[in-house]
């Protein structure tokens, strides 16, 4: 009963550090705390038997891997924490988490907890339909039925843009992303709404990946980005330093290629998302602007 | 923020011209719909069921013990998702029912295994000699069940079928996994949509505990009214 008890002492005196200086810590532990996510679409998954996979995990791995050679360590081990959606702040805000590899998105009031890398990912937020319905934009939704997963703001943007455009849809909700999608595949639902990743995730992942697509227009864009301790100007350096390099040297769309337009693991099916034009912007002109950047003109 | 300002955020539109104030009302008539319906399915099968295990017909008790088994044996919450998306999935027709309407079996039938088992002991409890007093007078078994048994067996488990009866007004809060719109998606939806989850759940917390109570004092009222002086349970 020792050991546990010396871990929580660390973890609160770790806490209690007033400036974070995670490349110091990295250097005298030889070890990375990388938070990653269970079931975030192709950006972090799980495959099973306490390994992680995705866009994000490997971006990140890249990127210790880069900073272990910049400070010339011989080893660093990587040990990966699943986090959640309700957790995620707090561990890295603790120092429980080092680097969060999930599907966080920057936005103005997270960035008073915590502070973000360059924006790697934007999602928008559109719908998932059944490739033979003929929906191929939201206005077909009228008299639609829309199924979103409970716990999610994607419905807020649905519920403006009815009001906006006089359409009338009835709303259903998912307990979780594959409840929601089980509601889309039996027919209990039209259209899935959702961040796109997540939509293409869900689908790559179906019994039958043809029978669905990713259609209609963008209904909300979020800048989604890797996650670490706030005050912390040294670290933040490193990581956007290997970003930007890997943006410049092309390494990173062949990363995006990678994940999203060929065969990934566990079921080698092709999740098939061409990049959007501001991800592609974001590469272009590599920033961390928050969401509230992105809302539309 | 001041504490009347942020009660006031409850008055926010939630985009499509709908207030948050509106949308609880409307859960919450979804929570008492479906408790209503499937308290009304849970009483008539219940008391079938809890009638029909205490008959002396073999087939009858066999049917009647393995349908409160089926029903009791296995969770509500995994009740709810056999008829959500196991049985539409093998038997197509059921895709075309409404969610409500399969909710609301799940539910009453649940309960009605629940109910079953205090009828029957309700039933059990009346000296054997009830029966042969029905006999005596000339009364054929379903007759006897029908004047003599059932009113009394009825009037001892009133309190137990009170308990029930609230408890379907909390069980109904299974139907979020049937992504119905009732108070405890409401719960989850809005917390998270207003960023005050702890008020939204206190606000949710308190409707369940008034609809649970309001129905704790229905139940008491029909005790009292039903009560015969000097008569088995119900009397003072």
């Amino acid at each position: 009963m020792k050991k546990p008890l010396l871990v929580l002492a660390a973890a609160l005196l770790a806490a209690g550090a007033a400036q974070a200086d995670t490349l110091k810590k990295i250097k005298e532990t030889g070890k990375v705390v990388m938070g990653v996510r269970d079931s975030s679409g192709v950006l972090s998954y799980t495959v099973g038997g306490g390994k992680y996979a995705g866009f994000h995990v490997n971006l990140c791995e890249t990127i210790i891997n880069n900073i272990r050679r910049d400070l010339k360590l011989e080893t660093l081990s990587v040990e990966y924490i699943p986090v959640t959606s309700q957790n995620r702040i707090p561990l890295v805000q603790n120092g429980t988490v080092d680097i969060e590899c999930g599907s966080t998105t920057n936005n103005q009031a997270r960035q008073q907890q915590v502070a973000f890398a360059l924006t790697t990912f934007v999602t928008e937020v559109r719908m998932a339909v059944n490739a033979k319905s003929g929906i191929d934009s939201i206005a077909k939704l009228n008299g639609k039925t829309v199924v979103t997963t409970t716990g999610t703001t994607s419905v807020q943007h649905l519920r403006k843009h009815e009001r906006a455009a006089g359409l009338d849809f009835k709303e259903v909700f998912g307990k979780d992303h594959a409840d929601s999608f089980l509601i889309l595949e039996s027919g209990r639902a039209d259209a899935f709404v959702m961040d796109d990743y997540i939509l293409a995730g869900n689908i790559a992942n179906s019994k039958n990946p043809a029978d669905f697509k990713v259609a209609g227009e963008a209904l909300s864009v979020e800048p989604i980005a890797i996650m670490f301790r706030k005050d912390d100007p040294a670290f933040k350096k490193a990581v956007d330093d290997q970003i930007r390099a890997m943006m410049k040297s092309g390494d990173f769309e062949k990363m995006y290629k990678k994940w999203f337009q060929s065969p990934i693991p566990p079921r080698n099916t092709n999740p098939n998302v061409p990049m959007g034009a501001a991800l592609k912007a974001a590469i272009a002109n590599p920033n961390d602007n928050p969401m509230e950047s992105y809302a539309k003109k | 923020m001041d504490l009347q300002s942020k009660w006031q955020i409850f008055m926010q539109d939630r985009g499509d011209g709908v207030t948050y104030v509106d949308w609880v009302l409307s859960a919450w008539g979804w929570t008492l719909s479906i408790a209503a319906c499937a308290w009304v399915l849970a009483l008539l099968v219940g008391f079938l069921i809890g009638t029909l295990r205490t008959v002396p017909s073999k087939p009858l008790q066999w049917f009647s013990n393995a349908w409160v088994e089926l029903f009791r044996n296995i969770p509500l919450l995994v009740q709810i998702f056999l008829w959500y998306q196991v049985l539409p999935s093998m038997f197509p027709a059921l895709q075309q029912v409404p969610v409500f309407a399969l909710v609301v079996l799940a539910l009453g039938l649940f309960t009605s295994a629940r109910v079953a088992e205090q009828v029957r002991a309700g039933i059990q409890s009346l000296p054997r000699g009830q029966f042969m007093a029905g006999s005596a007078i000339g009364l054929t078994r379903p007759q006897t069940y029908r004047y003599v048994i059932l009113p009394m067996a009825s009037r001892i488990v009133l309190p137990p079928l009170t308990s029930e009866a609230m408890n379907i007004i909390k069980n109904s809060s299974v139907a979020f996994a049937a992504g119905i719109a009732e108070l405890a998606l409401y719960a989850q939806q809005a917390g998270v949509e207003l960023s005050m989850e702890v008020e939204v759940y206190l606000v949710v917390s308190v409707l369940y505990a008034v609809s649970a109570f309001g129905v704790n004092r229905a139940m008491a009222f029909i005790e009292a009214r039903v009560r015969v002086p000097g008569y088995v349970g119900g009397s003072k």
